[in-house]
């Protein structure tokens, strides 16, 4: 850090470590870290530096247990490649080097602040074109949400984290919108039931009307059976025999009725 | 044998049904039990065995002024019939979304720019979204009713087509699709079990349920709802018991088989509560812990802690030593820091049918293999809906095909039909924008007291109109076994005082309140509000009680005058 810009840091990120910091950004646009040791250190830069700052944290402990790496300077070294590689992504930015990347404030949360200054260290880019660079496509492909995602996730994965461990503090993620298949499944399902339950209701009821309409015929058929029976004509050795004619009487007049012997009252 | 099976079953379903619905608490719901609803559920299948007729019948037979009961019973059967397939409406929308990974109701949609979630879902959870944004559509207040909602509505058809395929074929084929209805809970509900007790945080639901809590014994609200909750699942006053037990043998000991049905029911009832509660268990400890989980992030990011060093073990300690530390700073992120109690977790009451949607949805999502654990809920609840819905429209329909005039026009499935089709097209009304209000006005006015009322009058009927000690000399000659003192006792006295005062805390639970109110769902701050019914609706109210309740002195009075009309016709003719 060149002694013209007036910029005091800590010498010594371990420093930083062994106690507690508090990072403010103070009305009048000055960035100032107020350490516990009452050393107080505070970046007198222009306004704009300060607005063009973003504060990242990291929850290494929560993404990954007891596998969780220490967070010393050699991992910033890995930061700044990152963030250097995201900027060079931007046209007009392809120079950028990791010296441009500035890292301060490292706690023990891990959080730190980092600044993007240009080649001539001059000034601090814009907030806006470091934010472009972190949510850059890698490739750039039109359509497809997941390309948005590429430069973030690039970052998210060489450090084994993702969006929530790693966190870019007022850049927000696109979030990977659900995919939504073009029929929605359950009105797939519902047809399916729904035609199986139609069917079996139209089978039971046509089962239903057939039984019925049996139930009628029934009857009337045992009354044409009997009206067969009697309109057959019975032949026996060569003789038709008579039916017993039920329907009529024949008055076999060589007998007199009973009731003509008596006398009428 | 294969009836009283039926009826049998009939109540497992509706035990299981209330259970799921409303939390239950153990001592009120079994004195209830034993000094309410096994007294009762004797006195009517003694009364269905003796008269041997259907509901309408037997009252008239034993008193002619009381054939408005059975009007009565049937009346209270339609309406419940009417609301109650919306359950299975949504039991179907929720089953047909169970296909999906991840279910729908576990995560929140994206918003307009895709920055964050819907601002609705992330005020309320996801599973409350679900249920009301998804689902329901539901709108800010009774008064304005919106849309019909094409998909509910598309589920409630789908659910009527189902019930008529059912019925289609009379009381023989319904009693073998409850068979199958009623045993098929049995086996989830055991699966349930199993996975249930080996939940983290189960054992805290457990613990909940099985401590009694005294200041809520000495709440009348508790042993209302017990009693009410006990009328329901045993099917007190509907009217079909009777009819049931209309089919059985003159010698049958229904004595007997109101005791074994009384102890399965209870049985029945404390398994699936202990499956309740510890599923509820899990829930709140889940949620208790992702509260303090939250508070640590807090914490840790505000004060730029070390990641892993707050835990749940030493966070009040460092909380304040915090305060002491940074007192300005703390008290910059106090409001936000939220006091997580398990207890209060445990606490959220289980009300109405879409707070059981929620609690169960929101429990499963957190299982592994949801998707499995989602669909076998939701056939099960399917299945206990369906078996309710047949014995409600079995009530309604035994009247209908028995009585002489409307069974010669149409035939059997016609009549079926008609009676699905009316109660679907009237159920529509259900699936509007502010159905569910009026699904709750049905749910907790249409049944609860014409029930109390219907099973006050045939309890006093029995014992006062008809006479107690001709009922038991009826009965002794039927069956053979004497009356013991207990349900003599039970009859005559205790039951129907209970049932009066039960009447009279109602009304004096109304009277205090002074005007009725409901849980309105606010989308702007994602959570229920209390809002006052509007006139109209109260006359819908009203009209609901008093449709079913004045079927009784109706009755009365149609029987007065057709007689006085009868006596003056014999009198001028002789």
């Amino acid at each position: 850090m060149s002694p013209s810009r007036k910029i005091l840091w800590a010498p010594n990120p371990s420093f930083l470590e062994a106690g507690k910091s508090t990072i403010k950004v103070l009305a009048d646009g000055r960035f100032s870290v107020w350490h516990r040791k009452g050393v107080t250190m505070s970046w007198m830069g222009p306004r704009e530096d300060a607005e063009n700052a973003f504060k990242v944290r990291l929850s290494l402990r929560t993404a990954l247990g007891d596998k969780a790496y220490a967070w010393d300077t050699n991992e910033e070294y890995l930061f700044k490649a990152m963030v250097a590689f995201s900027m060079r992504r931007v046209p007009n930015r392809e120079g950028t080097e990791i010296s441009h990347v500035l890292l301060c404030n490292v706690t023990q949360r891990v959080s730190f602040w980092f600044v993007v200054t240009d080649p001539s260290r001059n000034h601090t880019l814009p907030a806006v074109e470091v934010q472009s660079a972190i949510r850059l496509p890698l490739v750039a492909v039109s359509g497809g949400c997941s390309s948005l995602r590429m430069n973030r996730n690039r970052i998210n994965n060489a450090f084994f984290l993702n969006d929530q461990t790693l966190e870019f503090l007022r850049i927000p993620a696109t979030l990977a919108p659900p995919t939504d298949p073009s029929v929605p499944i359950w009105i797939i399902i519902f047809g399916v039931i729904f035609c199986i339950v139609i069917v079996a209701t139209m089978l039971l009821i046509l089962s239903g009307i057939r039984q019925h309409r049996r139930k009628n015929k029934g009857p009337s058929e045992m009354e044409d059976t009997e009206d067969k029976w009697e309109n057959t004509v019975k032949i026996e050795n060569g003789i038709p025999c008579d039916p017993l004619d039920m329907k009529g009487g024949h008055v076999n007049d060589a007998f007199v009725t009973e009731d003509e012997r008596l006398t009428p009252l | 044998m294969k009836v009283q099976a039926v009826s049998h079953l009939r109540f497992y379903i509706k035990v299981l049904k209330e259970q799921m619905m409303k939390g239950s608490f153990l001592v009120p719901y079994i004195i209830m039990l034993t000094v309410e609803g096994m007294p009762l559920l004797y006195l009517e299948l003694a009364v269905g065995q003796r008269m041997r007729q259907g509901s309408i019948g037997a009252w008239r037979t034993i008193n002619p002024y009381l054939s408005g009961v059975g009007v009565a019973s049937v009346v209270v059967s339609f309406f419940l019939s009417m609301y109650y397939n919306v359950i299975n409406a949504w039991a179907f929308w929720y089953l047909f979304h169970s296909f999906q990974d991840p279910l729908p109701w576990s995560v929140c949609p994206l918003n307009g720019n895709r920055t964050g979630y819907d601002e609705e879902c992330e005020k309320a959870s996801s599973t409350q979204y679900f249920w009301y944004r998804k689902t329901l559509n539901i709108s800010p207040s009774i008064q304005e009713s919106g849309a019909v909602q094409w998909e509910p509505a598309l589920c409630l058809i789908l659910a009527w087509l189902l019930v008529y395929l059912c019925i289609l074929r009379g009381t023989e084929s319904t009693g073998k699709v409850v068979y199958f209805t009623a045993l098929l809970p049995y086996c989830v509900l055991i699966v349930y079990l199993v996975r249930g007790l080996t939940l983290h945080g189960a054992t805290n639901g457990l613990a909940y349920m099985f401590t009694p809590k005294m200041e809520q014994l000495a709440n009348p609200k508790a042993w209302i709802n017990a009693a009410t909750q006990i009328f329901f699942s045993l099917g007190l006053g509907f009217g079909s018991l009777i009819a049931f037990a209309s089919y059985n043998e003159p010698s049958n000991n229904c004595q007997k088989h109101a005791v074994i049905v009384s102890i399965i029911n209870s049985s029945t009832s404390i398994f699936a509560s202990v499956v309740t509660f510890s599923i509820y268990g899990f829930k709140a400890t889940f949620n208790y812990e992702s509260c303090l989980n939250k508070v640590i992030l807090l914490l840790t990011n505000s004060f730029d802690l070390e990641d892993g060093f707050l835990t749940v073990s030493n966070l009040e300690e460092v909380k304040s030593y915090l305060a002491s530390a940074y007192p300005s700073k703390y008290s910059e992120v106090f409001p936000q820091i939220k006091n997580c109690s398990l207890e209060s977790e445990l606490e959220t009451a289980v009300q109405g049918t879409g707070l059981a949607f929620i609690v169960y949805t929101e429990a499963i999502k957190n299982m592994e293999v949801s998707q499995l654990w989602s669909v076998l809920y939701f056939f099960m609840l399917l299945m206990l809906g369906i078996g309710s819905m047949l014995g409600n429209t079995a009530a309604i329909l035994t009247p209908l095909t028995d009585s002489k005039v409307i069974s010669s026009y149409l035939p059997k499935e016609a009549i079926s039909g008609l009676v699905c089709l009316v109660s679907c097209a009237i159920g529509l009304v259900f699936t509007m924008e502010a159905g569910n209000y009026w699904f709750d006005i049905f749910n907790d006015y249409a049944a609860t007291l014409p029930l109390l009322l219907i099973v006050l009058v045939e309890a006093a009927a029995v014992c006062y109109l008809y006479g107690l000690r001709r009922f038991e000399s009826d009965l002794k000659a039927m069956t053979g076994h004497a009356l013991n003192w207990y349900w003599k006792a039970m009859w005559g006295g205790v039951s129907p005082l209970l049932i009066i005062s039960l009447f009279v805390f109602y009304l004096s639970d109304y009277i205090i309140t002074g005007t009725l109110q409901y849980q309105a769902w606010d989308a702007s701050q994602g959570q229920l509000v209390t809002k006052d019914y509007p006139p109209y609706a109260l006359a819908i109210i009203g009209l609901l009680v008093a449709s079913s309740t004045m079927c009784i002195p109706l009755g009365a009075l149609g029987t007065f005058i057709v007689r006085r009309l009868k006596r003056r016709d014999t009198a001028s003719v002789a």
